[in-house]
């Protein structure tokens, strides 16, 4: 089929508009800028002559329409010719759904835009930290019911998250520590060799990783790992309506789904931590022996020395408290997803960011209260 | 460009399937299936849940593999095409899933430029003169055009889904489950629209549906998916005099004698084909 064409002629001193060929969507770019062209042009009486058309679809016929349309409008007369019986039935269909509409949405001001989003995130931030406040009275109400009656507590669910939080974390988190203590080890030795001081590297390994980089690195995969599948797995549970299913059915959300999986991470993460301290120390050991010929047994021994038991516990105190934050933030943004999947996927990654901010935020806080007594 | 009341019995066949076998891994959905789909007819799918209905639509417009079995759509085997020869093929239909399936991040009139704009080089001007016309032709408000999928009803989105099929005005329509999820009244009113499209604008329809009354509304024949395979195919009428057990279930149940009833006493025009302005 040829693609659509148009041709103008004079006629009575009016204006003959011959159109022919595939008038659809396909040729509508070309006979919009011809058509265009035309009634910038003439003002003249018109008529349209459609013959020749083999074939009219809606954008075709909204051509015509529009032609014939602006003509009318102009004052002039216009008026079509020859059209089959299908060609009448669409274009009076195109006429009656002559309707213009809005694309977009109004645009606002930038200013006013800028100040509305900034006074948007202040008020949502607020929102959010009261929110983690009443969850966390939430949590500790539920807990305190629980102690008084122990036999509420669900204890295949907590199994089950400690292994998924915890058993299955280990390859991870202990690959991770083991090559930071790897990074650290190495680094400290092209910079400590400068002043013969090598064998300082083990105080540099042993402080590190024992007092921070072990215990935030779980927490921060374990947050990556653990608080996004928390959030991801209530959320998808809110949108399909289960905590409302279990509300009705005299159910706690809040006690069957929400204290498993923070017990889980409370009790987890200062086993993983544990886990990441080792692996971390190994990891620098092995490299310390490799790069400074420090053997295993003076590795040991210079560890001894220059770590007290309280670097030790200074990480590992931190532990549970951080699992309680991540778990705590994970479950409040997954219970508070609006219905749709879409809401998962962001009220996830929120859960993520938060978590870890909060994670830092705390650790900061902790290193100061280390400080002020003095560990 | 035919009429939808060109329903002569010898109309050339639009899809022609043969042989079809879908599988999935271990689970066969479809085996040996034969359907043929003819020019300017609206073709019911029905079947029992579990069937692959809506499989036999995946796969027809290329989202599932076929696993054996040929499937001409336009006289082509698509699958033995190239992805660009494959595309031009593709434009010619338009495909409504079951909740719109609308791109969130866009307008409603955005999401019917969309295909307009991928395909063809059109004046901004114009793209948005035909998504306007689009909005009107769905019996949508002008006001939608400017909202986003989250800030409409059910109903709003499959029609504006349906605007969105029609953006490169396609020969062949395939509806999922159109009317699933509207109230009685607005799945009527989908059913007069989607009437009164294919017959203003000569359309080809291919419908998965359960809806009895669009069956008995709008449907020239219908396909009985069961046991694998279409089992039958014919009009309401044959549908009402088959043997078959579910088949007879299906159509003679206590909901189908309701809709028929309905369909009867208010649709008889609508069902017999003949005004093509009805609706």
């Amino acid at each position: 089929m040829q693609a659509g064409w148009l041709k103008t002629s004079e006629r009575d001193g009016g204006l003959l508009l011959q159109a022919g060929g595939a008038w659809d969507v396909g040729s509508a770019a070309k006979l919009d800028a011809e058509l265009r062209g035309l009634q910038a042009r003439d003002r003249a009486p018109l008529t349209v002559d459609l013959a020749d058309v083999e074939r009219l679809d809606t954008a075709g016929a909204w051509l015509i329409h529009r032609t014939l349309r602006d003509m009318r409008q102009a004052g002039m007369t216009a008026e079509t010719r020859a059209v089959k019986p299908d060609f009448r039935v669409m274009l009076e269909q195109v006429a009656a759904n002559d309707q213009p509409c809005e694309v977009e949405p109004p645009r606002v001001n930038a200013l006013i835009a800028c100040v509305n989003r900034v006074g948007e995130g202040t008020v949502e931030v607020l929102d959010e930290a009261r929110q983690v406040l009443g969850f966390f009275g939430l949590i500790m109400q539920t807990w305190g019911r629980t102690l008084l009656r122990p036999s509420r507590l669900r204890g295949t669910p907590l199994v089950y998250h400690m292994e998924q939080v915890g058993v299955n974390a280990l390859p991870i988190v202990g690959l991770i520590s083991f090559l930071i203590g790897v990074v650290l080890a190495y680094q400290g030795a092209v910079q400590l060799q400068r002043f013969g001081a090598e064998i300082f590297v083990v105080n540099l390994i042993g402080v590190a990783v024992l007092r921070e980089i072990g215990i935030l690195l779980t927490a921060i995969v374990v947050a990556g790992r653990s608080g996004s599948a928390f959030a991801a797995q209530l959320g998808s549970m809110v949108v399909h309506e289960e905590v409302d299913a279990m509300r009705t059915l005299g159910l706690d959300p809040v006690e069957v789904l929400v204290l498993p999986r923070v017990l889980a991470l409370v009790i987890m993460l200062p086993i993983l931590a544990f886990w990441a301290d080792l692996m971390g120390l190994l990891g620098g050991g092995i490299m310390a022996w490799l790069v400074l010929d420090i053997s295993p047994g003076l590795y040991i021994d210079r560890l001894r020395d220059a770590v007290g038991i309280w670097s030790f516990w200074v990480g590992i105190i931190k532990a549970p408290v951080f699992g309680f934050l991540i778990a705590m933030v994970g479950c409040l943004e997954g219970m508070r997803v609006s219905g749709s999947a879409e809401s998962v996927g962001q009220q996830t990654t929120k859960a993520v960011v938060t978590s870890i901010f909060l994670v830092i935020v705390v650790d900061a806080l902790f290193s100061i209260f280390f400080s002020i007594v003095g560990v | 460009m035919t009429k939808g009341n060109g329903k002569a019995a010898d109309a050339r066949p639009i899809i022609r399937i043969k042989g079809l076998r879908t599988q999935f891994g271990s689970a066969v959905i479809h085996d040996d299936l034969d359907l043929e789909v003819r020019q300017g007819e609206v073709m019911g799918i029905v079947g029992g849940s579990g069937t692959g209905k809506s499989v036999l639509l995946r796969t027809i417009i290329g989202l599932n593999r076929p696993t054996a079995g040929s499937i001409e759509v336009f006289g082509q085997n698509l699958a033995a095409l190239k992805a660009r020869e494959r595309a031009l093929y593709e434009r010619r239909w338009g495909v409504l899933f079951q909740d719109g399936a609308l791109f969130s991040s866009l307008t409603v009139a955005q999401n019917i430029e969309a295909p307009l704009k991928e395909h063809l080089h059109l004046p901004q001007h114009l793209l948005d003169e035909i998504a306007a016309l689009k909005i009107s032709m769905v019996g949508l408000p002008p006001d939608a055009g400017a909202k986003y999928p989250s800030e409409l009803s059910g109903g709003m989105r499959k029609r504006a889904g349906l605007a969105r099929s029609l953006a490169l005005d396609p020969e062949l329509l395939f509806l999922d489950e159109p009317t699933a999820g509207l109230d009685p009244i607005g799945a009527a009113a989908f059913d007069q629209l989607i009437q009164r499209l294919q017959r203003t604008l000569g359309l080809t329809v291919f419908m998965v549906t359960h809806d009895l009354d669009s069956l008995f509304a709008i449907c020239d024949r219908i396909a009985v998916l069961a046991e694998k395979r279409v089992i039958v195919v014919g009009s309401m009428e044959e549908m009402l005099r088959q043997t078959h057990p579910w088949i007879r279930e299906y159509f003679h149940g206590p909901r189908s004698r309701a809709a028929h009833g309905a369909s009867d006493a208010g649709g008889k025009g609508a069902e017999k084909g003949g005004a093509p302005g009805a609706g």
